[in-house]
């Protein structure tokens, strides 16, 4: 059994005829279980990197393999793969016509055919876990910004997904409520969930991450474990680049 | 002394004076309201006139129910392809193959449908519909229903496209994430959003339509404008029949309106 659940090769994404490299040649393993988190600066092809694994974007060059399968092969069913990768957006896209329980339950419903029983049950046992439960028949319009990421992870969460990617979970979110959401993420970690998260939320990196990626240009100019990374970086952009977050 | 009785006498004359008039104004009013009576009786109550008003109502509203089903029903296709094209043209374009090349087709067909039919009255269109495609069918309502219903079927495609382009990409791209299909993202949760904004201006589309039905009479549909026409034809009196006409649309899209204000307060209170 392959340890890596994803493996990462030259991958590859232009823009424009090749006159943006938003990726110029990434190659990564991830194992199971682990924590990665990205980082650089804007414009540095981390949401596009992010975005490749769930087929968000469909790569110029290279492979990406998810459990040893080319997911960009022809026989790949996109949306089965969607099912696996559980995704949380930076400004929460939560269906604003629906309830928070509607929101979690719909797509296991659908997709899964859960009954739907069952499916409330799980989902609102997922919402006592983050301390949401009596929320469940609100509107997302209800909620504040942190208790909407925190509803967002656990809608990804209710389609039980082999790997949670994060695209700035935090960014939009006015600082007294961060702590919360990282909080969540922190307890996923724990329980052993396959994470890439991209933050700028350093204090984070260094406790949660088993490892830092720092994107620049389109590639991975420097990985290494968190404590490394910020103690010893390597490169002379990633020293610029933590000189200006920490 | 003198001066007082003078008032008196001019006061007294300028009573009879008044009377005098009031009762030429009583006269005349009871003569004006004879008259208009009887125009009243021979425009509306005589040969049952009344009634071909009445049917001409009749016909205009089925000729507008029709359209719009007709009308939302091609919108909703044409939208859809349209729609479907602009999402889905990157990663399309880079399968290539067949699928593709029906639905550059098919999105340049729905651009020239609605090229011609946004851009040409809707009068003249009714006239082609009517003389030249069906010139062997002599069903005026059905073609009227047609037409219109064609016509603004490509303004309603319009509008449902608008809907679904005023939902937020990231709706979207967090249906998909989540592993729905494009079509399942579509009808579970772009389309009951792009509803709510576009109903208000969908119930204009529909209060457009009854007015526009009016010109039905061009190829020879009795509808409530016609009506009231023959009825000016026969009787020679032009403004009761009209100004009956225009009351009775101004009635229904008054209330109409009333209606879609209503949905509207309703819409933006939900949305809280
Ligand atoms: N659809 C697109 N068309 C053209 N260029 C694009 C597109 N998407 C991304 N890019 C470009 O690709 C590059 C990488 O973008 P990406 O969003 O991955 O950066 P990022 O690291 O996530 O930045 P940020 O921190 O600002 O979110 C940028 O230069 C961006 O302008
Ligand atoms: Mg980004």
């Amino acid at each position: 059994m392959n340890d890596n659940i994803i493996q990462v090769r030259d991958l590859k994404k232009h823009y424009g005829n090749g006159k943006i490299k938003a990726l110029d040649g990434i190659d990564v393993d991830i194992r199971r279980g682990e924590v990665v988190v990205v980082i650089g600066p804007s414009g540095s092809g981390k949401s596009t990197f992010l975005r490749s694994l769930n087929l968000m974007e469909t790569p110029t060059q290279g492979v990406i393999l998810v459990d040893g399968v080319d997911i960009n092969g022809k026989r790949v069913n996109v949306n089965l793969h969607r099912q696996k990768m559980g995704m949380v957006f930076q400004h929460f896209n939560l269906f604003p016509h629906m309830t928070i329980l509607k929101n979690m339950i719909k797509a296991p419903m659908t997709l899964k055919k859960m009954p739907k029983a069952e499916a409330e049950a799980k989902a609102l046992e997922l919402l006592r876990r983050v301390g949401l439960e009596e929320r469940a028949y609100d509107y997302p319009s209800q909620l504040s910004g942190g208790q909407k990421q925190r509803v967002a992870i656990v809608r990804a969460l209710c389609m039980d997904p082999d790997v949670m990617l994060f695209d700035e979970p935090t960014s939009a979110l006015d600082p007294e409520m961060v702590g919360e959401v990282l909080d969540v993420m922190r307890d996923l970690a724990r329980g052993g969930m396959t994470m890439v998260v991209v933050t700028h939320e350093m204090g984070f990196a260094k406790e949660v991450g088993t490892r830092i990626l720092f994107m620049d240009g389109g590639t991975i100019l420097e990985q290494n474990t968190p404590a490394e990374f910020f103690a010893n970086p390597q490169t002379d952009r990633a020293k610029e680049f933590l000189s200006k977050v920490l | 002394m003198n001066l007082s009785i003078l008032s008196l006498l001019a006061a007294s004359s300028l009573g009879e004076r008044l009377s005098e008039a009031w009762n030429g104004m009583q006269a005349w009013i009871a003569a004006e309201w004879q008259d208009f009576c009887q125009t009243f009786h021979v425009n509306f109550i005589a040969s049952n006139r009344w009634l071909s008003l009445l049917k001409g109502l009749g016909i205009t509203l089925q000729i507008t129910f029709f359209a719009l089903l007709l009308g939302l029903a091609i919108g909703l296709v044409v939208a859809s392809i349209r729609s479907s094209y602009d999402k889905n043209q990157e990663a399309m374009a880079k399968r290539g193959g067949f699928g593709w090349g029906v639905m550059k087709l098919l999105n340049g067909l729905c651009k020239l449908y609605l090229t011609v039919f946004r851009g040409t009255p809707v009068v003249v269109q009714l006239m082609i519909f009517y003389f030249v495609i069906f010139a062997s069918s002599r069903n005026g309502t059905l073609i009227a229903i047609i037409a219109f219903g064609v016509n603004s079927g490509a303004y309603v495609a319009e509008i449902f496209r608008s809907g679904i382009a005023s939902v937020d990409a990231g709706q979207f791209e967090a249906g998909r994430s989540l592993g729905f299909s494009y079509l399942q993202t579509m009808l579970y949760i772009i389309i009951p959003q792009a509803f709510k904004t576009i109903l208000p201006t969908l119930c204009n589309e529909f209060i457009v339509l009854l007015k526009e039905t009016s010109v039905a009479g061009y190829v020879g549909v009795m509808d409530l404008t016609k009506a009231g026409d023959i009825i000016r034809g026969r009787t020679f009196s032009a403004f009761m029949p009209l100004i009956a006409v225009a009351l009775i649309y101004l009635v229904m899209v008054v209330i109409l309106t009333w209606l879609v204000g209503k949905l509207e307060r309703r819409l933006k209170k939900s949305e809280r």
